[in-house]
């Protein structure tokens, strides 16, 4: 048998039952669509909060203080970074041993009214350095950031977050050469830096930077600082800092015990498996949810085929009689099976695809629709259409042509 | 030529054997138009399917053109119905969603013949039986019974095989279209020299062969010359 009779065949025989076919057809589409779907929302899912962990910096690791413990170590704790045990001199130091560092920022953070004009808010007030805004990936849209000249002059300078640009001056308008007012001392607005979006929990825009040493001196009053960011020149590297960065602050802490460290480090790389963790077994929940009806969209593909096998079986029986052998019967009904799959993964994929996209469109969830998933949807129509086609396949070919031929 | 030598079938069903044929011996020369006739229950099928190659025997021999086909596998049958045996059933069995040409070119798709060559030998044999031309490209069901029957003889002879069985090939027609159908194998006989048996239960459809075979109860009870031959007279 030719491969374009074998077309001809398939294209034959489901045509003279359009309704059953279509409906055995629609099975699939189900089937495929929503595993699609709900793969494409899975990783949208997942790209979007491994968006908002790179939002923050890439290849980051970050020190932050240990717990506050009261006088003699007492049982009350203020919680994890809230205990004054990092000093600039400890930024320094990793800055001046750690050399696989590309860039050391340690930041001074905390809330303060801020007035100018007449209005006021209240928001977070960082005092930092020059190379924050290239480790923690922070653009400025107008002005300048807070330059290491700011930092050795202790300039009253301030940079805004566009939220905090909106409280005070409102929304669109250029606050630089403005004097904002941060506990009773005037700042010089400098620059405005871009929008960075939320990222659920804290709005990363809402903000005022200012030099390290001005808060230290001014504001704050001492010099202890509350974050020290360390960028690694690749993610492979992340690792070996974190390590290093540990020993030499125990060895700077005097402390000998791990365990008793007054700081922490963290490792964004960290963050970033456990968040994709845990979206990749969403992901799997999704998808394995909707196979269970691409399943049934096979069991439906089978019932048709056993029907089909049990109607035609004159036909079959005359084909036999006439030199048909096995193997052309059997692969004729398994090409229609597979042609029943194959159409129902070429139109569950375009559902599939339509359907998360006015997901995103309606509810504003993202959605990646990813080439291996449709692969992947395609390939598992196709098997699905030769698991399910096998055995009415099967039993046609097996059909002794003396029955085939008697049968009414 | 056809050689049954001491056929012998068996059925089981449960724990009874019934032996349907019983010792069954004739041969048939090429160009011999023979009858095989008989009540029905007289083992006429069984003896059809086995020299159709539809079946094996249970013990015996069974020479079709020189070849043993009493050991064969399923599909080894296949190829020598394929390359040796034309049918004509008494239900026509034609694909009913399929042209003419369609049905009478099917044979040759399992032979793998391209399909141009095909057509041009489906059309060259729907010719030779005086097929109506402008009915070849009409569905088989939208056909009368006798023309659907002479689909299937066109369907029969596509493939030129050695022998052309017929099994009650006039049993759904009424007698007028059934005297069109045995006219044509007679012409298929005399001009073309064909091999045909004829299966029937009916001694009017059986009178229009050269000879006749009868067979009752599994055994022959006789085999010789039609000496009342019908003959029709093919004037189309």
């Amino acid at each position: 048998m030719i491969l374009s009779d074998l077309f001809h065949e398939t294209y034959a025989a489901l045509s003279a039952n359009k309704v059953r076919s279509g409906l055995t057809i629609l099975g699939i589409v189900i089937g495929i669509g929503s595993v699609v779907a709900m793969i494409s929302i899975g990783q949208g899912a997942a790209g979007s909060i491994q968006a908002s962990i790179q939002s923050i910096g890439s290849n980051l690791v970050m020190v932050q203080p240990g717990f506050q413990r009261g006088a003699g170590a007492g049982p009350v704790s203020a919680g994890r970074g809230s205990a004054t045990t990092l000093k600039q001199e400890d930024a320094d130091a990793i800055q001046k041993e750690i050399t696989q560092a590309l860039a050391v920022a340690p930041e001074i953070s905390r809330r303060y009214q801020i007035t100018a004009k007449g209005k006021n808010t209240n928001t977070q007030v960082i005092g930092t350095v020059a190379s924050y805004s290239q480790v923690r990936n922070v653009q400025v849209d107008l002005g300048s950031f807070i330059s290491e000249q700011n930092v050795r002059a202790l300039s009253k300078v301030a940079v805004l977050g566009p939220t905090t640009r909106d409280d005070l001056f409102g929304e669109g308008t250029n606050p630089v050469g403005e004097t904002i007012r941060v506990n009773r001392v005037d700042f010089k607005v400098i620059g405005l830096t871009q929008s960075k979006g939320g990222t659920g929990f804290t709005n990363q825009d809402d903000i005022i930077f200012v030099p390290i040493s001005t808060a230290q001196r001014f504001l704050a009053g001492d010099a202890y600082v509350t974050t020290i960011s360390v960028q690694a020149k690749d993610a492979g590297s992340l690792a070996t800092i974190q390590q290093e960065i540990t020993d030499l602050l125990l060895q700077r802490h005097n402390i000998a015990d791990a365990q008793l460290a007054d700081f922490q480090v963290l490792n964004q790389q960290d963050i970033v498996q456990t968040a994709s963790a845990v979206t990749n077994t969403m992901t799997m929940l999704l998808a394995s949810i909707a196979g269970i009806s691409l399943i049934v969209g096979g069991i439906g593909i089978m019932n048709m085929m056993l029907t089909t096998v049990t109607e035609r079986t004159r036909e079959i029986g005359l084909r036999k009689a006439i030199g048909a052998k096995r193997k052309d019967i059997s692969l004729q009904f398994l090409a229609e099976a597979v042609t029943l799959t194959f159409i129902g993964g070429l139109i569950g994929i375009i559902l599939g695809w339509a359907s998360s996209l006015a997901v995103t469109a309606f509810t504003g969830i993202a959605t990646k629709v990813s080439l291996p998933a449709i692969a992947l949807a395609f390939g598992v129509s196709a098997a699905i259409g030769i698991v399910f086609g096998y055995y009415p396949a099967r039993r046609a070919a097996a059909l002794n042509p003396i029955e085939a031929l008697r049968y009414e | 030529m056809i050689e049954c030598k001491n056929i012998v079938k068996t059925y089981r069903s449960g724990e009874i054997d019934t032996q349907v044929l019983k010792n069954i011996s004739f041969k048939i020369n090429d160009n011999e138009f023979v009858a095989i006739m008989g009540p029905s229950g007289s083992g006429k099928s069984t003896l059809m399917h086995i020299i159709g190659c539809l079946d094996t025997p249970t013990s015996g021999e069974y020479l079709l053109d020189g070849q043993d086909a009493s050991k064969l596998s399923a599909d080894e049958l296949a190829d020598v119905r394929r390359q040796k045996i034309g049918f004509v059933f008494q239900a026509f069995n034609l694909l009913p969603r399929a042209t003419v040409l369609r049905n009478v070119s099917l044979p040759l798709v399992y032979a793998a013949v391209a399909k141009e060559e095909r057509e041009e030998r489906a059309k060259e044999t729907l010719r030779a039986s005086a097929f109506p031309e402008g009915f070849w490209h009409h569905y088989s069901n939208q056909l009368s019974g006798g023309m659907m029957q002479r689909v299937a003889i066109a369907r029969a002879l596509v493939n030129n095989p050695a022998l052309i069985l017929a099994d009650e090939p006039t049993g759904n027609l009424d007698t007028k279209t059934g005297a069109v159908v045995l006219a044509t194998f007679q012409l298929l006989h005399q001009e073309q020299g064909r091999t045909i048996v004829l299966i029937t239960h009916e001694p009017y459809v059986a009178e229009h062969a050269e000879r006749i075979i009868h067979i009752r109860d599994g055994e022959i009870v006789s085999d010789g010359v039609n000496r009342n031959r019908r003959l029709i007279n093919n004037d189309h």
